[in-house]
């Protein structure tokens, strides 16, 4: 009967979304009186889950899930589910667990709800808050389903530590064969993703071309910040693609974004609009941006980012 | 090689948002409605499959009469048939069975569809689809290659990319990447005037309920009014960010 959640890991580390789903997983369990079982796939350190709150983890080892592959890590939560018993079944907002969860849902016979951002208002009928029209609103909806899987948005719920201690036992699932195979993964490793990020940090047409991103990445790097940008920047070819966030591009959910030199269109804001604290810096005090932001500062970039690159360097070695 | 495209219709991005009935529906007055962006794109990727392949490209959408002619401009882009299942899309799990029926009475090798819905942003209908016809299925699709049977996509993550190998029958969610925006057609004339003439064929739902139900809507809390800091005071900013909104 318990609260399943799937713990994403990589190289072997819990990533920070995976104990923000266990601490949100917690939240359920004591909502309905039970206890909170974690998967965890190839994964070190699996009774540190404790402390968010994990009762049992269920530790798979297996060298045919070091690649992710949404089919195969589907059935592994399926039988992990199905073996608790479980009613409810807690995901990340990853672009893996994103990839994986309608296939879990098929599997388990489950309703599944995405971008949840709050803990069930009722577990009668069960009622998750979601995010929808692209952030322009919020959908209070219930899943009719005895099975029900729960996908969070990322920093939503945020991490809660419970103090607990978590017991763990090697579980080996059968693995399906898939008709998927990854090839080949580029992935930078070295920069924080904006998936991942706490802050993001994204650049607009005012920053007039990608010859003045030094500051952008350098304002980023002071704040372990990932890099975003407007449409038009990525169209125009000064960032790549994979850095465009809004409506048709990738959605943020950080704690912090700054834009710098960005109009604040509503299709860009659309997208970044479940970010917690919107900072804005534009020459232009009528920009759109600042109906949205909570802090802004009207100003040239070109001035504005430097200095704040060297205050916040002085505020970190203060704090240090 | 008999490709499928689901498209949803959906406000355009400026619409504005407001809801009716004590807050249970959307508000659809003076709302224009569009083909879903990411469908846009796969549908385009389906037109060069068309041209330099040989493809026939249906398109599909599960959904009431309104929607037809979000269906219309898709066969003036060029798709050759259009699919309307008769009934409201209620949630994603009931959409994909609708789809999934379409799918085998038409035996397509390629369905594809969109990464979300820029209305409901479920993210789901593709993914479960391809669970229900046991075909493969690859998310977050930007780059797309048939050859025979097989497929090479590559796939969006988080943080970077990754290219997959895979075969038919094949589901993808597609979004920007899987054509660029430049590639995007607007129709023309003749495309249109083509376009009604060609088949949009209603069909009746198949039995299904939905998992989910959506009680009410609610719209985010209205804004406080922005604080501004002086630029010549970035000292200020710094102290707000860490003391006040504790996000440094
Ligand atoms: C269907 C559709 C989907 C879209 N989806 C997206 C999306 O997903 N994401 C997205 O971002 N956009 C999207 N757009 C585009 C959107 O409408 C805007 O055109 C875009 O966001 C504007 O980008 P920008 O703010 O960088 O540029 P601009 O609008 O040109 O704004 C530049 C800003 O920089 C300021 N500026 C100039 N010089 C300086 C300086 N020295 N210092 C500081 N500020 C300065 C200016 O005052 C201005 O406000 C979409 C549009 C459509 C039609
Ligand atoms: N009512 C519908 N009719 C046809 N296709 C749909 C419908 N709803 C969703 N889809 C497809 O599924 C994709 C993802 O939608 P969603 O799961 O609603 O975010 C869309 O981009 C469409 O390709």
């Amino acid at each position: 009967m318990s609260v399943l959640v799937y713990t994403e890991s990589e190289n072997g580390k819990f990533k920070k979304a995976a104990l923000e789903v266990v601490s949100y997983a917690k939240a359920v369990a004591d909502q309905m009186g039970t206890t909170v079982t974690a998967v965890a796939i190839n994964a070190d350190e699996n009774d540190n889950l404790g402390a968010y709150g994990a009762s049992k983890v269920l530790s798979v080892k297996d060298g045919s899930l070091d690649k992710f592959n949404a089919k195969k890590h589907a059935a592994v939560i399926e039988q992990a589910a199905k073996n608790e018993g479980a009613k409810v079944v807690v995901l990340s907002s990853s672009a893996n667990s994103k990839y994986l969860a309608p296939l879990l849902a098929v599997g388990l016979d489950a309703g599944y709800v995405s971008n949840v951002v709050e803990a069930p208002s009722s577990t009668s009928p069960f009622t998750v808050k979601r995010t929808a029209f692209t952030n322009k609103a919020f959908a209070n909806t219930e899943i009719n389903t005895d099975v029900k899987i729960v996908g969070l948005s990322n920093n939503s719920f945020g991490i809660v530590e419970a103090g607990g201690s978590a017991s763990v036992e090697d579980f080996s699932p059968s693995i399906p064969d898939s008709g998927v195979n990854v090839e080949s993964v580029d992935k930078a490793t070295d920069k924080v993703s904006i998936a991942d990020a706490e802050v993001v940090v994204s650049g607009g047409r005012g920053l007039k071309g990608p010859e003045n991103w030094g500051m952008i990445e350098e304002l980023a790097d002071v704040l372990g910040a990932a890099t975003a940008c407007s449409k038009p920047v990525s169209d125009l070819g000064w960032r790549p693609h994979s850095e465009h966030v809004g409506q048709t591009g990738k959605p943020v959910a950080s704690n912090l974004y700054i834009a710098v030199g960005i109009s604040g269109a509503i299709q860009h804001l659309a997208g970044i609009n479940a970010s917690k604290v919107k900072v804005v810096i534009n020459t232009d005090p009528e920009a759109p941006f600042f109906k949205a932001a909570d802090y802004g500062v009207v100003g040239d970039a070109f001035e504005v980012v430097p200095t704040l690159i060297e205050k916040l360097k002085a505020f970190k070695a203060q704090n240090a | 090689m008999k490709i499928l495209v689901c498209i949803s219709h959906v406000p355009d991005t400026t619409s504005k948002i407001n809801f009716t009935d004590g807050d249970t529906k959307f508000d659809t007055n003076g709302v224009q409605y569009v083909i879903n962006p990411n469908d846009e794109f796969g549908l385009t990727r389906a037109m060069w499959f068309k041209e330099k392949q040989g493809a026939s490209v249906d398109v599909v959408n599960v959904g009431g009469a309104e929607t037809e002619p979000t269906l219309r401009k898709a066969l003036a882009i060029g798709a050759d048939t259009a699919i309307r299942v008769n009934t409201d899309a209620t949630d994603g799990f009931s959409v994909a069975k609708q789809l999934a029926k379409v799918v085998k009475d038409g035996g397509y090798d390629l369905v594809i569809a969109g990464r979300e819905s820029i209305d409901y942003n479920g993210g789901m209908v593709p993914g479960m689809l391809a669970a229900m016809t046991d075909a493969n299925f690859v998310a977050n699709c930007i780059e797309l290659e048939v050859d025979g049977t097989n497929a090479k996509a590559v796939r969006e993550i988080d943080g970077g990319k990754e290219t997959v190998s895979t075969s038919l029958p094949l589901v993808v969610a597609g979004q920007k990447g899987i054509v660029e925006e430049s590639d995007l057609r607007i129709p023309n004339m003749r495309g249109i005037m083509m376009a009604r003439k060609k088949p949009l064929n209603v069909v009746e739902p198949v039995d299904t309920t939905s998992e989910t139900t959506t009680a009410s809507f609610e719209k985010p809390a209205p804004k406080g009014a922005v604080k501004l800091v002086d630029a010549d005071n970035i000292d200020e900013l710094v102290n707000l960010l860490h003391n006040e909104a504790k996000v440094i």
